[in-house]
């Protein structure tokens, strides 16, 4: 009998095709996504060594990070060095023969949105992209990772990743969430409780009955913030719920493929008696809807919360809350509810699905946003958008008053012009806090596309059960 | 890849945790096509103020640790986005070698990339390395790969791990690519594998 695996041992082990003696694997690659940011360089090396891309019909590239998302995008890209790094894709997409979903084509949008909504990210593959939140397509019971730019080249020209084993990690979630609390408060909870580098070395599936109860787009926001708790990849393994979501992609198995691959997909779990070297534990019933107060992932608090002092810390974080509270313009001991915003922003591969946008839906339906906030919605893709209008959800969010826009990382990153200003205060459904991320001192408190919504009707950030 | 040589140099200290890749080098950089020239906005926006002036506080900013090459770093160093900007910038502003307590694990393998020397320390030791740094240019401070030591300035010898794959790469100059292209048969075998047993991918 072979000894009892985690889904993790068994993907891996179903992708190595080569092993040297120290253990350092040639681990083969089903999926390569690429964006416009870190592939460059990549393609670069790849003419200047007179290389091909390995498996073009593997290779699937889309442009999200640079691209504008005002409705006027059409006429082009007004930055200049923006412009080039989309037009270096777009030239490099033609002439080294991969995928591709320019701007223009309605299917654009967030790589980690669009990889699953296609097809392309199936169960049991190994997916890699040069982009930390690759750890999205864990949800699929893949094995995703972001890469750096080198190996990128490294992924183009072989197909393959010089990787050595992580170790296993499970997180469960226990129980039944409470009405209010979503996806995003789990991620966020658990990376409250190992810290940002809880993770670091391992590779986590995250289990249980909260785990299970989520829908596919719950469980690519539970993965998508792993690589925010350190971890390589987060993993979900497939069940009902996956292959009902991949079944008809315009890239997924059809027919006897279809079937094929389902008889595999169905043995991607984990033993019984499967050994993991971390196990975290956390009870569904006892999370509430959270939000970060400082510059770390980790700074997280439910909503009842206040916001801490230094003295709660010990070592070098003691003086990082100090650094994080003057960033953040807070005073120790202020109520959470009592901290008010001047902008909010939804969207982001964590929070840019038809989910979260429904969700938001549901809470300012009929409402109106507070007078003098700026609230913009950016969908993951063409298609979420196409399908909120579809659904009647565009009408709603621009009668209570926000901005719906066209497709792209935008505020996320705020590479593009849609960025806070000097020490604008943002809730936000994205997935990083650090100073500067959203734009220039900007000051970002990370939340659910519900609380993003709750925060949008009152001007402050405030607990959604309130408003249900 | 230049190949990493025995380094003595100047160390300097930055004892924050949760040292960021956005810190390390803010997006608005990102949009190069280039690899080369980041040095100078290394660590960026806590080096410059928003009109371009150094700010003098700020340690790589201070005459004795303007040629730095070793940085003794907080917990966590490189955490955050996968760009490898960051390591690009590190390396062209003449740091070769970074110590802490632990890693990104993306930035870790990104380092190796392009010539630099991430070292994991236990907390204790990276303190002494610390303070160590905190005296300037001064004391210099010796990375010796081979050997897998680092000796501070006072003559106190460390040891430290390294991957001995990494190690025989960075020593060597060696490019990846390369090395894994003569696997190309492996990779073959493979895939015609792949072919039989999962061909839908
Ligand atoms: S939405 Fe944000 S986190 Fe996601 S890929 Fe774009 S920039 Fe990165």
């Amino acid at each position: 009998m072979t000894a009892p695996k985690t889904l993790y041992d068994k993907i891996w082990d179903a992708h190595v095709a080569d092993e040297a003696e120290d253990g350092t694997c040639l681990l083969y690659i089903d999926r390569h996504l690429v964006h416009e940011v870190t592939s460059p360089q990549a393609f670069e090396g790849l003419r200047l060594t007179h290389r091909n891309v390995h498996a073009p019909d593997k290779t699937i590239a889309v442009p999200d990070h640079n691209v504008p998302t005002t409705l006027d995008r059409a006429k082009g890209i007004e930055n200049e060095e923006s412009r080039i790094q989309v037009d270096a894709l777009d030239k490099n997409a033609k002439d080294f023969g991969i995928h591709y979903y320019p701007v223009s084509d309605v299917r654009q949008g967030i790589v980690h949105i669009v990889g699953p909504e296609q097809g392309w990210t199936l169960p049991g593959m190994t997916v890699v992209c040069g982009d930390s939140h690759t750890a999205t397509h864990g949800a699929f019971g893949s094995l995703a990772h972001g890469i750096g730019t080198s190996e990128v080249e490294h992924v183009l020209a072989t197909q393959t990743l010089i990787q050595k084993k992580s170790k296993n990690m499970k997180v469960e979630i226990t129980g039944k969430l409470k009405p209010g609390v979503t996806a995003k408060d789990i991620t966020l909870a658990v990376i409250g409780k190992t810290g940002t580098a809880g993770g670091t070395g391992y590779v986590i599936e995250y289990c249980g009955e909260a785990i299970r109860d989520l829908s596919m787009e719950g469980r690519m926001t539970v993965c998508n913030m792993a690589i925010e708790g350190g971890a390589r990849a987060g993993l979900i393994a497939p069940d009902e719920t996956t292959f009902e979501y991949v079944k008809g992609r315009p890239h997924a198995p059809k027919g006897a493929a279809w079937e094929q691959a389902l008889a595999y997909w169905k043995t991607l779990y984990t033993d019984d008696d499967a050994h993991f070297d971390k196990v975290v534990t956390l009870k569904a019933e006892e999370i509430e809807p959270v939000v970060t107060w400082g510059t770390s992932p980790e700074d997280v608090l439910p909503i009842s919360g206040v916001v801490p002092s230094p003295e709660d810390f010990e070592g070098g974080k003691i003086e990082a809350a100090k650094r994080a509270l003057d960033y953040m313009g807070l005073t120790p001991g202020q109520k959470l509810t009592d901290i008010s915003i001047d902008t909010v922003f939804i969207g982001s591969c964590t929070n840019g699905r038809i989910e979260d946008l429904r969700a938001v839906a549901d809470v300012v339906k009929g409402k109106k946003i507070k007078d003098g906030i700026r609230a913009m919605i950016v969908p993951g893709s063409g298609l979420v958008r196409a399908q909120a209008e579809e659904e009647g959800l565009a009408d709603i969010f621009e009668e209570a008053g926000f901005e719906w826009r066209l497709a792209g990382c935008s505020m996320c990153l705020a590479m593009n012009p849609d960025q806070l200003s000097e020490g604008e205060r943002c809730a936000s459904t994205s997935n990083r806090n650090f100073e500067g991320r959203q734009g220039y001192k900007g000051r970002t408190h990370l939340v659910s596309p519900a609380m993003a919504a709750a925060a949008a009707l009152t001007g402050h950030l405030t607990d959604v059960r309130e408003l249900m | 890849m230049e190949k990493f040589e025995k380094l003595q140099g100047i160390a300097a200290p930055m004892p924050l945790v949760n040292i960021d890749t956005d810190m390390i080098i803010p997006k608005v950089f990102l949009k190069t096509i280039k690899r080369s020239g980041l040095g100078v906005n290394l660590f960026d926006e806590m080096r410059y103020d928003r009109d371009g002036n150094e700010i003098p506080d700020f340690v790589l900013n201070k005459p004795q640790y303007r040629d730095t090459q070793i940085l003794v770093a907080g917990d966590n160093f490189g955490c955050g986005s996968s760009r490898e900007h960051a390591p690009w910038a590190i390396a062209d502003f003449g740091i070769k070698c970074v110590i802490s307590t632990s890693f990104a694990d993306i930035f870790f393998s990104n380092c190796f990339k392009n010539g630099i020397l991430p070292i994991v320390l236990p907390k204790e030791q990276v303190d002494i390395l610390m303070q160590d740094a905190e005296k300037g240019s001064n004391a210099r401070m010796t990375v010796d790969l081979e050997a897998q030591e680092i000796t501070t300035s006072d003559g106190e010898v460390f040891p430290f791990e390294v991957d001995s794959f990494k190690k025989h790469c960075l020593l060597n100059g060696l490019d990846d690519i390369g090395l894994t292209m003569e696997k190309a048969d492996a990779i073959k075998s493979f895939e015609d594998k792949m072919a039989m047993d999962r061909p839908w991918v």
